[in-house]
């Protein structure tokens, strides 16, 4: 009886037959950004790539599907995902000679349960005619009372966002971060809305002076024909140049506990950390590459060099849940 | 013919369909129930009341905006002959077609500071800067609820103009004679007979609009909903979502509530055959060209602006945009719209049908069962079903353990969780036009065609299937649309190499780049008006 049900599902099904050669990635990265890397992953290696691209859930499906799951990577677009997957056990360690040597020891967990793709910071934008350029800015100082209805943000849960107002909270403590996020949310032009490039436009049509943002944006919006406009209205700044250093997310990439193809997912994962891809995120993305020695875009290179806020993700990412609960405090969005 | 009290089919079938389709809702509320929660409170203490409000207040805004809009319309085009009248009658219907994120991205692009009505503004007065003048801002509470009632008021207009239609013309024509205005015979006669149908669009409405998301998120407008997913995905607690999700039920609850008062009142049975177009009114002159604005108006703002711009961004960006995957994702949207719409008509049918044969106290409660998924934001219903679906999976993995064969995630994985969910979703739909139809057929014909030796299936097959041809229709229709825009579900249960129209154009639009995904944008448009057609010319043809 059994095996005869047994026989019927496979015959309907087309599930058995797993092919060999295949990886199925579960990304929080839009495939156009990725896309072009997936391919050039298959055309060296003969390994077909699967994807489902979602901006939320994606944790909870894993989640949910347990151990007859097929997701063997999960891509994400920063560091909050990744230890939140590690802190479910849902994640199997990376055990590669190839990716320790190419990624520092600080953008990937001692134990191997992720490892960081790209680096992005978080910059403020200031508006060309208005502001000019400030290279001694703080993050502290966006709380200051001279620039109120002056400061743009998206909303405060971003993960962007949260990460960090979760840096505060690491370097400064609770109260005063509260404190520092009033102040914020007393300076800002409009209630929070849009995605970072929205903020640029923002500046640009004079809503705002300043604007939080990601880095590769403002690469991206000088390649856009209609998003040039907003980019050129505005300087991009390093924050904490003087102190700390300007906080830093990362993208990165988990292997999952119940991966059927972990040979497969950890050829992506070197492949990801190496030369040809480590390039393609730098010249493609904007972003800025982890693997040490990988020439940067020539946009992102004339922006300068910076000092970047050396305390580890890890730390930070302790300090997510009570960065989003200070939002919600504040009523940062409302 | 009272039947016997044992279990009949029909109250079998009836039941198995409304447990079957509350069963992930059953999951979620045990999840809710699941110990304290401490993410609950602290939102409780902050930020909660505050999304409660803006949910009521753009509940109500969208429902009595949809009514404004639509009622006047329904009327119209039922009664009145005036110019353009055979176009209007289905093209507004058109803005069902358009998802309301797309029509929020849109309107946002024209209308910003930044956006050419604007800019023409500012060089028409020589206004300088922001401060020099005030001009609306759209992304607010007001501008969502604008927005999503532009969308949604097609339901209204649609269910209230086939209640006109179905209604006896007699009473009209009898308050004509009594010399009543046209006005008084809307409010004394047309709207009270349609109370029924009337509230249970509006019901429809409060929870599409409840479960809306893309819209309120890109507006920065924050409810209930947008609660939901911050609390699931930003505070990892199900729990917490799953009891946000509760206050959502209340709501839900309420809505019903409301619908089912209605009802109790309605004991109109009369069907008019031949309904065609014999009109009451003819608007001549002045009061046509009246009408004919106001038609206009509401399909220009809710439909022609912003496919419009969609067709001037596919044209600009036409190099970017062109993708020879559209018809490999609009074949897909297709495909899962169509068999989740057939599947929702038919157990939408049967379920109604054991109400109506089996009158009790429990009868309502199958039917009633199965719309709760309505209420619920997508991306709660997907975790919602995967509760379930998993969980058999895992237990028949562990019994064919050992049998050769390991089937994996054989429900959860695969096409069968996006059809599950969607029917759960949107079975609400179809069940509220299936049951407004069948309300108006008189009982005396049940009678009739069981006195005559028809046996109950018989009678729903052969007499009740061809008067109901049109509200079933209509239902499968709706649902059908639905499917294509749906985007939360879809974007967390698709299997892997699995695309919609909505899940492409939407990854677009999370990056404020709707322009590259322009012709997805409009293929989603296209494809729901190939059913909007079809579905009105069998209509004209049944007449």
């Amino acid at each position: 009886m059994k095996s005869a049900i047994a026989t019927l599902l496979a015959a309907v099904t087309s599930l058995s037959a797993v092919a060999a050669d295949e990886v199925n990635i579960y990304s929080y990265r839009q495939p156009f950004l990725i896309q072009p890397i997936l391919d050039d992953f298959t055309k060296q290696t003969g390994i077909k790539t699967n994807v489902v691209f979602a901006k939320k859930g994606l944790i909870e499906r894993v989640k949910r599907e347990g151990k007859h799951g097929r997701a063997d990577l999960v891509l994400t677009s920063n560091f909050s995902a990744m230890i939140q997957l590690e802190e479910l056990g849902l994640t199997n360690p990376i055990d590669s000679d190839t990716v320790d040597k190419n990624i520092p020891a600080s953008f990937r967990d001692p134990d191997g349960h992720w490892v960081a793709l790209t680096k992005r910071v978080r910059n403020v934008y200031s508006s060309k005619d208005r502001a000019g350029k400030l290279t001694s800015l703080s993050y502290e100082e966006l709380a200051d009372p001279k620039y109120k209805g002056k400061i743009c943000t998206r909303s405060g849960k971003h993960p962007y966002n949260l990460g960090l107002v979760a840096s505060m909270i690491a370097h400064h403590g609770e109260a005063e971060t509260k404190t520092w996020l009033q102040g914020v949310k007393a300076n800002l032009a409009r209630k929070p809305q849009g995605n970072d490039r929205a903020q640029v436009k923002a500046v640009k049509e004079g809503l705002c002076d300043l604007a939080l943002g990601n880095s590769y944006y403002f690469g991206k919006m000088l390649e856009d024909s209609k998003q040039k406009a907003w980019a050129d209205a505005v300087y991009i700044n390093f924050p904490n140049q003087s102190d700390r250093g300007s906080h830093l997310n990362v993208s990165g990439v988990v292997m999952t506990k119940y991966s059927k193809n972990k040979e497969n997912a950890l050829k992506l994962i070197e492949f990801m950390t190496d030369n040809k891809a480590q390039n393609m995120y730098a010249s493609m993305n904007m972003e800025y590459p982890v693997k040490p020695g990988v020439e940067l875009s020539k946009l992102v290179a004339s922006w300068g060099t910076f000092k970047e806020d050396s305390l580890p993700l890890s730390e930070i990412s302790k300090y997510r849940p009570m960065a989003l609960k200070l939002i919600d405090e504040v009523k940062f969005d409302l | 013919m009272q039947l016997k009290q044992s279990l009949s089919p029909w109250q079998c079938m009836a039941w198995l369909i409304g447990i079957g389709l509350s069963i992930p809702l059953a999951f979620l509320i045990f999840e809710a129930l699941q110990g304290e929660s401490e993410v609950f409170s602290h939102l409780w203490q902050s930020v909660l009341w505050d999304y409660t409000r803006n949910t009521i207040v753009l509940i109500a805004g969208v429902v009595v905006l949809s009514a404004f809009i639509a009622l006047p319309l329904g009327w119209l085009t039922a009664y009145c002959r005036f110019p353009g009248k055979r176009v209007f009658e289905w093209a507004l219907m058109l803005p069902l077609a358009l998802p309301a994120y797309i029509i929020a991205y849109v309107y946002t692009d024209l209308l910003d500071y930044a956006g050419p009505v604007q800019i023409w503004l500012r060089q028409q007065f020589g206004w300088q800067g922001p401060d020099d003048y005030w001009f609306f801002d759209l992304r607010t509470l007001p501008g969502a609820i604008v927005m999503i009632a532009l969308v949604l008021y097609p339901y209204l207009y649609l269910i209230f103009k086939t209640a006109l239609r179905e209604q006896s013309f007699k009473l009209v024509q009898a308050s004509q004679l009594m010399g009543m205005s046209p006005a008084q015979s809307f409010f004394k006669v047309s709207l009270p007979l349609s109370r029924g149908a009337i509230v249970a669009a509006l019901a429809l409405i409060s929870m599409e609009t409840m479960a809306d998301f893309a819209t309120v998120h890109y507006f920065a407008v924050s409810t209930l909903t947008t609660a939901v997913y911050d609390t699931w995905l930003g505070y990892y607690s199900l729990t917490a979502a799953a009891k946000i999700s509760g206050i959502m039920l209340l709501f839900l609850f309420v809505a019903l509530l409301l619908e089912r008062m209605s009802r109790k009142t309605q004991v109109v049975h009369e069907r008019q055959s031949g309904v065609n177009d014999t009109h009451l009114y003819d608007l001549t002159g002045y009061q046509g060209w009246l009408a004919w604005g106001f038609c206009m108006l509401i399909l220009s703002v809710a439909f022609f602006v912003p496919v419009g711009i969609l067709l001037n961004y596919a044209w600009h960006y036409f190099e970017q945009a062109w993708n020879a995957e559209f018809f490999n994702y609009a074949l897909q949207s297709l495909q899962i719209s169509l068999y989740v719409s057939v599947i929702a008509m038919l157990v939408s049918l049967l379920v109604v049908y054991y109400q109506r044969i089996e009158p009790g106290k429990l009868t309502n409660l199958p039917g009633r069962f199965a719309s709760t998924g309505y209420a619920l934001p997508g991306t709660v219903l997907a975790i919602a079903v995967l509760l379930p679906l998993t969980l058999i999976d895992t237990k028949l993995n562990e019994w064919l353990d050992g049998s050769g064969f390991e089937p994996g995630l054989l429900l959860s994985g695969t096409l069968f969780a996006m059809i599950f969910a969607y029917v759960v979703r949107f079975y609400a739909i179809a069940h509220g036009a299936v049951e407004s139809s069948f309300v108006r057929i008189s009982p005396s014909i049940d009678m009739a065609s069981l006195s005559l030796g028809k046996g109950r299936f018989q009678t729903l097959t052969q007499v009740h299937m061809p008067l109901l041809k049109r509200g079933l229709l209509t239902a499968g229709l709706l649902v059908f649309i639905e499917c294509m825009k749906e985007l939360p579900a879809a974007l967390l249960l698709r299997p892997f190499n699995f695309e919609t129209l909505a899940t492409h154009v939407y990854q677009y639009v999370s990056d404020e780049q709707l322009e590259l995904a322009s012709i997805s944008a409009l293929f989603i448009v296209l494809v729901g008006l190939v059913p909007l057609y079809w579905v009105n010319r069998s209509m004209e043809q049944h007449n």
